[in-house]
């Protein structure tokens, strides 16, 4: 992949497709619309007449696997393509444009320097299959962030595999199930814990090994029921999933206690390191007993969400689990590894040290994904933590916290907050006053945020708060845009109560105003129709409600 | 170098308004006994040095001059308006479109995405994107097994072996068997998977079958998918994105659910990612599908708009109920294969499918014509193809060594093809190219 630099939107903070205003108003057509017969963009040379001559004495291709029918592909010049995507740019929200706190997503800024790192042709030329003496530096280079993770992690081992935060759940849970298999348990452990503030992605990829899920409560300081966890355990229980600092932006201060009982009971301890941004340099989860964890290197480490991927999933994992990671591993098989990290860090290669893939490891759930996982990931990633180094990774996490407790105790009187205590990357208010008082909903703010040019936070999660709003500040906003925030919230807030009928029609500067979705669900339109010919319609499904959250 | 935009002063009035004297009491939450020990994490380093070691690394890797290396990943042409497009910071740094109204150029795009891909596969709905080519068809194994209500699934062992193992690792989750339905892979066989062999599995969810083959064979495709139907099972063709400008499109030869590594379109190598899962089905199969899908509806003024929808089926409203725990997937790279498709267009399309098998045959008649090489199997094949060549491990070995990769090592997954190299060819393939193979493994005979 190759992100250029970031050429400037050239639009301030409202949006420049906004229907409301009367100066511009885009509506792209489709791409399909804007085709027409045999215009071309790019071109391909034509093979050489000794190439055809010399290609002819080969098999063909049978008309029997030829295509049969027109493949309708648009037809359009470079600039109307370029126009075309450009102009869908100006529709979206991001983080280059415009405060971003979707809680839980840790939307923080996406280093430029990291992009050029990974169009490096060196990088993005290597083939991931080519000869291990061809691909010395992108070994060193996963060998190398996997020795970072380690020492931010305190795990002793990583695979760098899973390609998002939810593949890293899947490979820790295969893992969790490797293990009790190889101690003969595996037909006795079918059961994950999972808190009542728990991403959706730990229970939905518990199913996916096969574990039923049992939720745990929360306790009226938003920590897990220590004493509901203990109950549930037992022999029948392979793991409990547990996300720290939780998804109500609070660090679980019985950690201690929590791992210890997970342990006693012969169970794994999994950590869903979403919000490792909060604790980088205070809290290592290895090093507290944990035995896996995934990170997010899309949230903590800075790599571009890119409109939902690609991101990267790595895990950390304890001793007892190491045998059972996926294959290969990035290994350093000749050199000293102290030596090789030394002048690494000094901006030097070692003479003599070289990295190949361990792919011989009998104990391994297999691969989880095609090749190595999202190297371009790695690159951004060790990029980002060479530059931040020690200092700037601890700066990280403390301003990210500093934020979140600013905006937590600036707003707490404005909107309701179920767990008022130190936040660490986010902090959780609640629309319900809102609601009792003035019957505005979450999504009725969250649509008001909209026309401030603010992205809203993320809404009604986790779910055990009433009309949650999730608000993640993160580490790379000026306190300006902060109070701006602030700002925005608070006449929000003041506009709920003096005119709730606004906030029913909000947002009105956004380039659409509120979309159908239950439509949407009823009659499913996913694709372009050629000619107007209809689409066959799916199967009616089980009434189920839609709505909205993260 | 820290990205943090705070002073000393900014942090003195934050702290202020908290009401606690240090950051470090921001912390105080976190027990004693668990807090974080030293590190060992290098200083920080300002741009200029941190270019100067990404460059360092970037210096390590030797990119071959020449190279017939596919095998899944395909070297082509990236045109360069597509690096703009995903460029656009619009694009690369905002987040799944969990606000359709300040999301519309991401969703609107995902949706030209999966009418591209519906197009190109013949097929009638097309999710928004998957981790890679593998776990699309892991993930359409699994949704077999849902739409069938059963539990073992048949590969034929013509799809790509990572692709194999990545299958085995998801399958052992729920405890699915994978049986492998083998290929003809003797000297001068078939290469491909027999449909009158697809019976004999018994009863199966789905039938995985590759087009063209991992080996470059062109598959019986529209008999394996009777073979799979006349047993209750679906056909998983898994297929090659560029080849469906000439190869019929799997929806036409019976498929149920299609896969595809959508990294040729477009994508980089970038040594093995990011790329792009492709999955295509039928509507009437829609509510297993794994995965986000965006769909058409109306704003509130009437205005045509783009949403996600379908989101039953997922993990944000499922839970332990949803089809897969599949959440953020790759956008940014679906984005790519939408811009390539639309910058090559039908006829770009054609002409990268038809250099590529034309370099192929070229290269092919050239290595036979000097009695280097011959073809292993019989049939005919796409833009890649194995040949059977003497001592084929340590000339590989040999030409590396002077920059040039000939193509894939089938031995280093399957002993039984010793003494063969897998080679692909692209519209990058010169006339030149071929020739400098040719003069190597001349010179190592």
């Amino acid at each position: 992949m190759s992100v250029a630099e970031a050429p400037s939107s050239g639009r301030g903070s409202a949006f420049a497709g906004a229907v409301g205003g009367d100066e511009l108003t885009i509506v792209e057509p489709l791409i399909f619309d804007r085709s027409r017969p045999d215009r071309r963009a790019v071109r391909f040379p034509s093979a050489s007449a000794a190439a055809l001559e010399s290609a002819a004495v080969q098999p063909e291709l049978p008309a029997s696997v030829l295509r049969s029918r027109a493949l309708r592909l648009p037809e359009v010049s470079e600039l109307d393509m370029l126009r075309h995507f450009n102009r869908l740019a100006h529709l979206n929200h991001a983080i280059d444009i415009g405060f971003y706190p979707l809680g839980s997503c840790t939307m923080k800024y996406n280093p430029k320097v990291n992009e050029w790192a990974a169009r490096l042709p060196g990088l993005a030329e290597s083939h991931p299959l080519d000869p291990e003496d061809l691909s010395q530096g992108s070994l060193e280079l996963m060998w190398l962030l996997a020795e970072l993770l380690k020492e931010i992690s305190g795990f002793p081992a990583i695979s760098l595999q899973p390609a998002a935060g939810a593949h890293g759940e899947l490979t820790g849970m295969l893992m969790t199930r490797a293990y009790h298999r190889a101690n003969g348990e595996g037909e006795q452990r079918i059961k994950v814990l999972v808190p009542d503030s728990a991403h959706g992605t730990n229970p939905a990829t518990a199913t996916m090994v096969g574990y039923q899920t049992v939720t745990i409560p929360s306790n009226e300081r938003g920590g897990i029921d220590l004493h509901a966890l203990r109950a549930a355990l037992g022999p029948d229980v392979a793991a409990l999933m547990i996300t720290n600092p939780s998804t109500l932006g609070i660090f679980e201060d019985q950690i201690g206690q929590v791992i210890a009982a997970v342990k006693d009971a012969g169970a794994i301890a999994y950590m869903d390191g979403a919000n490792l941004n909060a604790i980088l340099g205070r809290f290592r989860p290895g090093e507290a007993g944990f035995d896996i964890m995934h990170f997010n290197l899309h949230k903590t480490f800075s790599t571009p969400h890119g409109g939902g991927g690609p991101g990267a999933g790595p895990i950390g994992v304890s001793k007892r689990l190491e045998p059972f990671l996926p294959a290969p591993i990035p290994t350093l098989v000749t050199g000293d590894a102290t030596e090789v990290r030394a002048n690494a860090w000094a901006g030097r290669s070692t003479d003599g040290a070289r990295f190949a893939l361990d792919d011989d490891r009998p104990q391994s759930i297999g691969k989880v994904r095609s090749c190595h996982g999202n190297f371009g990931m790695f690159v951004r990633a060790y990029t980002y933590i060479r530059s931040n180094g020690d200092a700037g990774l601890r700066t990280i996490s403390e301003d990210a916290v500093l934020a979140a407790n600013y905006l937590r105790v600036q707003l707490h009187d404005t909107y309701d907050l179920p767990y008022d205590r130190l936040s660490k990357h986010e902090v959780v208010f609640s629309g319900r006053r809102q609601k009792r008082e003035h019957g505005v909903t979450t999504l009725d703010i969250a649509k008001a945020i909209l026309d401030h040019g603010i992205h809203p936070p993320t809404i009604y999660f986790p779910l055990i708060v009433e009309e949650a709003l999730m608000v993640e500040p993160t580490e790379t906003e000026s306190l300006e845009t902060l109070d701006h925030f602030v700002g925005v919230m608070r006449a929000v807030a003041d506009l709920a109560a003096s005119d709730p009928a606004a906030l029913k029609r909000a947002p009105t500067t956004t380039p659409v105003g509120r979309l159908d979705e239950a439509a949407a669900a009823r009659r499913p339109d996913l694709r372009h129709i050629f000619g107007g010919v209809d689409a066959p319609e799916a199967p009616p499904s089980a009434p189920t409600a839609e709505v909205p959250t993260t | 170098m820290s990205y943090s935009p705070h002073t000393a002063a900014d942090r003195e009035r934050m702290l202020a308004a908290i009401g606690v004297e240090s950051v470090d009491d921001l912390f105080a939450d976190i027990p004693t006994a668990v807090r974080a020990s030293a590190w060992d994490v290098p200083p920080p380093l300002v741009e200029q040095e941190v270019r100067t070691e990404l460059a360092r690394l970037a210096g390590r890797n030797r990119i071959p001059e020449v190279s017939f290396l596919g095998a899944g990943v395909y070297r082509h042409l990236v045109p360069s308006v597509v690096g703009e497009v995903i460029g656009r910071p619009e694009f690369a740094t905002a987040y799944t479109p969990y606000q359709p109204e300040v999301s519309q150029g991401t969703l609107q795009s995902i949706y030209e995405f999966q009418s591209l891909i519906c197009e190109l596969t013949q097929m009638e709905v097309a999710t928004a994107s998957h981790y890679d080519g593998a776990t699309a068809t892991a993930e359409a194994a699994l949704m077999a097994c849902r739409l069938t209500r059963r539990t073992r699934v048949a590969v034929s062992a013509g799809v790509n072996p990572d692709y194999r193992r990545v299958l085995e690792t998801y399958c052992s989750g729920p405890g699915i068997e994978v049986v492998t339905l083998p290929i003809d892979v003797t000297d001068g066989g078939t290469g491909t998977t027999d449909p009158a062999a697809v019976e004999a599995l018994g009863e199966v969810a789905c039938l995985i079958a590759a087009q063209p083959n991992f080996y470059g064979q062109v598959e019986p495709m529209r008999d394996l998918a009777d073979a799979a139907h006349a047993g209750g099972a679906q056909l998983v063709a898994v297929v090659e994105p560029t080849s469906l400008a000439l190869l019929a499109a799997p929806g036409d030869d019976g498929a149920d659910i299609v896969t595809a590594e959508g990294q040729p379109l477009g994508i980089p190598a970038s040594f093995g990612g990011p790329y792009v899962g492709l999955m295509a089905a039928r509507m009437a199969s829609v509510r297993q599908m794994p995965g986000r899908l965006v769909g058409a509806t109306r704003d509130v003024a009437g205005r045509k708009g783009y949403v996600l929808t379908l989101q039953a089926r997922e993990q944000h409203i499922r839970r332990e109920k949803a089809a897969s725990n599949i959440c953020t997937n790759q956008a940014l790279m679906a984005l790519a294969a939408t811009a390539y498709l639309v910058a090559v267009g039908p006829a770009g399309l054609r002409e990268v499918a038809e250099l590529s098998t034309t370099q192929a045959r070229h290269a092919t008649a050239a290595l036979e014509d000097a009695g280097l090489a011959r073809r292993r199997f019989g049939g005919t094949y796409f833009a890649e193809v194995t040949l059977k060549v003497p001592d084929a491990a340590r000339r590989h070995a040999a030409l590396a060594e002077r920059g040039i990769v000939a193509g894939y090592l089938p031995e280093r997954h399957d002993p039984a093809l010793r003494d063969t190299l897998l080679l692909a060819a692209t519209e990058l393939t010169t006339d030149d190219d071929i020739a400098r193979l040719l003069d190597g493994l001349e010179a190592t005979r």
